[in-house]
């Protein structure tokens, strides 16, 4: 039953990062249209960045959970000014593929100056140790990255479905002409919420470096999964991303104590099971 | 107030336009003076909808000259146009299916002061304020036209351009429009109206010009109306 409880745990710590991840995905392909490849790369940065700002700049985990993401999302808003705003209204795969290449062109730059073995990045003071629930060994940090996400996630499916600033979002989504039409800056918004979106990744990022250690390649192992739970969730839906996030990181924790041999394939068959059923995804709208 | 009555408010001169290679726009020249309802007529396709899109700077490519209050447009964004207080209320109505009708009344900002409260909104179009939580697009067509109208009251625009308002729908919802647009006229809005629907037209416009083939062929005031009533069904083939 313990190994049980701790495969849960698994789960739902992969389903954070799912989630923040999809999430971001999702939020990037609803306002611009890009299929973001470039992601996995840039939730690594968000590590690495954590990385430096500790070991160069002696500041901390939890100025990093700030910084980081305020730094990969300028990265990520010089990239959507300076290459993706230029693909607006073209067919997907232009996007998918310039985005692949900024990937392959950044885990490569990475993987030239540190390798591809894991730098180790320490948890903090306060998140050290465990706490004993009965029935399982919790240890804080692995609580503490479920907990934060899900309050990121929340807290991104408020700012989108609930604010002004969402609606404008959700608006330009549908009709940028028109929204543009009112007095929005649409041109400025899209390179906001490209940079959210990258925001993101990075936080996610951040969470995993003491969990994961810090490599030019964990993003890119970590991608694929992200894209089927995007699939499946429904592409561009917020509530959908997260929800579908945290729930397959249980599903594999889950597969991976019942049937371990399936751990690594069983997202791939749900994908493709939703996608015969229902090819929008879980909460997806038609086209 | 939204401006002095009878003053130059939009002067648009040699307008032309494309979209992508297709040339639509051949010189459009017309005036629009402050608190008027002018209206556009023309037969589908003759520019009226490319007119009021070249002058809100959604049309890729335009050249000529478009002065609103005095300032030069033609190369403005739509934002910035947007900003300078001219309001665009589309053909297709631009309800936003992920947004409910409160989000779509209150989207466009404010962008100057004197814009109508949402209490004279809900004077002017009450359906609206039973049906706030709904979907935008659950509501009906002439319901959909009125959010349309509503929501770019409240942004303080003085110039409102309204794109064939009446489109579709029934007389009872096309009289109710006449009447907004009669009040809106009191008010002291200016309004630059397509309308296909002359007889809808003629009870709210002050003045007519005539578009074919992308060119302002003729023009007349309301009180010419019945002098140039044959005219006018020859260039709308009615």
């Amino acid at each position: 039953m313990q190994a049980l409880y701790a495969q849960l745990l698994v789960g739902l710590i992969n389903g954070s990062f799912y989630a923040l991840l999809s999430l971001g995905l999702a939020v990037i392909f609803g306002m611009l249209n890009i299929i973001n490849f470039a992601h996995g790369a840039l939730y690594m940065m968000g590590a690495f960045v954590a990385y430096f700002l500790l070991n160069i700049g002696g500041i901390s985990y939890w100025w990093a959970l700030l910084l980081a993401p305020v730094i990969v999302g300028i990265f990520g808003m010089i990239l959507e000014r300076t290459m993706l705003q230029w693909l607006t209204g073209l067919d997907h795969l232009y996007g998918l593929l310039l985005t692949f290449g900024i990937a392959l062109i950044v885990q490569g730059v990475f993987q030239n100056y540190f390798g591809s073995s894991g730098l180790p990045y320490a948890i903090p003071d306060q998140l050290k140790g465990g706490m004993n629930l009965g029935f399982m060994f919790l240890p804080v940090y692995r609580g503490w990255v479920v907990i934060f996400s899900l309050v990121v996630c929340l807290a991104t499916w408020f700012l989108i479905e609930k604010t002004r600033l969402g609606a404008y979002l959700r608006a330009a989504t549908e009709n940028p002409t028109l929204v543009r039409a009112f007095g929005i800056n649409v041109p400025r918004m899209i390179t906001l919420t490209y940079g959210l979106g990258v925001g993101l990744a990075a936080l996610a990022g951040v969470l995993s470096a003491p969990i994961n250690q810090v490599r030019p390649l964990m993003g890119a192992d970590l991608i694929i999964v992200v894209f089927a739970v995007v699939v499946i969730g429904g592409m561009g839906s917020i509530m959908g991303s997260i929800i579908t996030g945290f729930a397959l990181g249980v599903i594999e924790g889950l597969t991976k104590y019942f049937y371990p041999e399936a751990s690594n394939t069983v997202v791939f068959v749900l994908m493709v099971l939703v996608l015969l059923v229902k090819p929008t995804g879980l909460t997806g709208r038609a086209a | 107030m939204k401006g002095a009555t009878g003053g130059n408010i939009l002067q648009v001169r040699n307008l032309e336009a494309w979209y992508g290679e297709s040339h639509i726009l051949h010189g459009i020249n017309f005036d629009v003076n402050a608190g008027e309802v002018v209206t556009l007529l023309g037969r589908n396709g003759a520019g009226k909808t490319t007119t009021l899109k070249s002058i809100m700077g959604i049309i890729g490519k335009r050249t000529g000259s478009v002065k609103f209050n005095n300032q030069e447009i033609i190369r403005a964004t739509s934002d910035k146009i947007a900003r300078m207080g001219i309001a665009f209320c589309p053909e297709e109505r631009g309800i936003f299916s992920s947004l409910d009708v409160k989000e779509n009344l209150l989207l466009p900002p404010v962008v100057r002061a004197g814009g109508l409260p949402l209490e004279q909104i809900f004077d002017l179009f009450p359906n609206l304020k039973e049906r706030l939580s709904s979907q935008g697009t659950k509501l009906s067509g002439g319901e959909q036209q009125m959010l349309a109208i509503a929501r770019i009251l409240r942004t303080g625009a003085s110039f409102l351009m309204l794109d064939e308002p009446t489109e579709g729908l029934a007389p009872v919802i096309i009289q109710q429009i006449g009447h907004t647009i009669a009040r809106l006229k009191k008010e002291g809005f200016t309004i630059l109206l397509v309308e296909q629907n002359f007889r809808f037209a003629s009870t709210v416009a002050d003045r007519y010009y005539v578009v074919e083939h992308g060119k302002i062929i003729d023009g007349f005031s309301n009180s010419e109306l019945a002098a140039n009533m044959d005219k006018l069904h020859a260039y709308l083939g009615v």
